[in-house]
């Protein structure tokens, strides 16, 4: 099934005063369960190539991986989208004495990455988010809201973001950082700092 | 505007990223009670001109209930706390007296 897979909007793009671009199918595993959990922590290192359970509200990456926090009691598992079913099928049966839950929901979701100096401010344009250089770095993955819908956001290097939304929204997600980066609609809120 | 902290991802963010629950603490009637204390359990609910506790959820983040204290005079949050508890914590109870000398909401003061 994986050479038939495609992304919510098939790589759509966009150059504004930051670069747009949908990601494209991303390997996306929710895993829900005790934190605490020596077992839990084991499992996750193992299957996320080492990395590990990320503190609240970061994320860890490590090769093609990476783990963030979602809530006290749920992590999102990113890897390539063709190893996200056998790597869900490890961490069940790694976790299989425990109380956890673990599902590839790869195609449940839409990834962008927003890549130019202004992308704190396209970002600041659409969420209730200090996104000063100071308030917001990499390594910290915030969970909001964007315009109308829910979001998360977090730093792929020192101007870049990737922003992943529910799939259903895709196109409105795009829309609306298409449309906070569009061309003469800088501030440069963030330029001095 | 209210700005809300979540006790669970301590996240401080402003009200739209939550999504209010109504009231707390309210204590479920259920089969076998008498007819009005189910009427009051599903009907009957505070409306204070002050000190009141509320439940929210931060439905945009990390989805979590808990619970918040504020004032509906002033729109002042005196504090947010987990939802595994039937009653206001102490600490925030006594916070809140030094701000509201004599407040008092349902059994509470």
């Amino acid at each position: 099934m994986s050479d038939h897979v495609t992304s919510a909007l098939a790589g759509a793009a966009f150059d504004g005063f930051v670069q747009l671009r949908e990601a494209g199918a991303c390997g996306m595993i929710t895993l829900r369960g005790d934190f605490s959990s020596a077992v839990f922590q084991k499992a996750v290192g193992e299957v996320a190539e080492g990395a590990g359970v990320p503190k609240t509200r970061q994320i860890t990456t490590a090769g093609d991986s990476a783990v963030a926090w979602m809530s006290p009691d749920e992590l999102l598992i990113m890897c390539p989208h063709a190893e996200a079913p056998a790597r869900a099928a490890a961490l069940a049966q790694a976790l299989s004495g425990e109380h956890a839950l673990a599902v590839n929901v790869s195609d449940a979701r839409a990834v962008f990455d927003l890549t130019g100096a202004g992308s704190r401010e396209v970002l600041a344009k659409l969420c209730p988010v200090d996104f000063a250089p100071g308030a917001f770095k990499q390594g910290e993955i915030r969970r909001t809201r964007m315009a109308q819908v829910a979001a998360a956001v977090w730093m792929t290097g020192p101007d870049s973001f990737r922003v992943v939304c529910f799939r259903s929204v895709a196109a409105y997600v795009f829309g609306l950082l298409q449309a906070s980066a569009q061309p003469g609609s800088e501030v440069g809120v963030f330029a001095d700092t | 505007m209210l700005i809300l902290e979540c006790p669970y991802c301590g996240v401080t963010g402003e009200e739209t990223e939550f999504h209010g629950g109504g009231e707390a603490h309210i204590k479920r009637f259920g089969p076998g009670s008498s007819d009005d204390d189910f009427h009051d359990y599903l009907f009957t609910r505070e409306n204070p001109f002050g000190v009141h506790f509320e439940r929210w959820r931060h439905v945009s983040g990390c989805g979590k209930w808990f619970h918040a204290a504020r004032c509906t005079k002033t729109l002042e949050v005196f504090g947010t706390y987990s939802a595994q508890t039937t009653e206001p914590p102490s600490d925030l109870r006594a916070a809140i007296s030094d701000k509201r000398p004599g407040w008092t909401w349902r059994e509470f003061s």
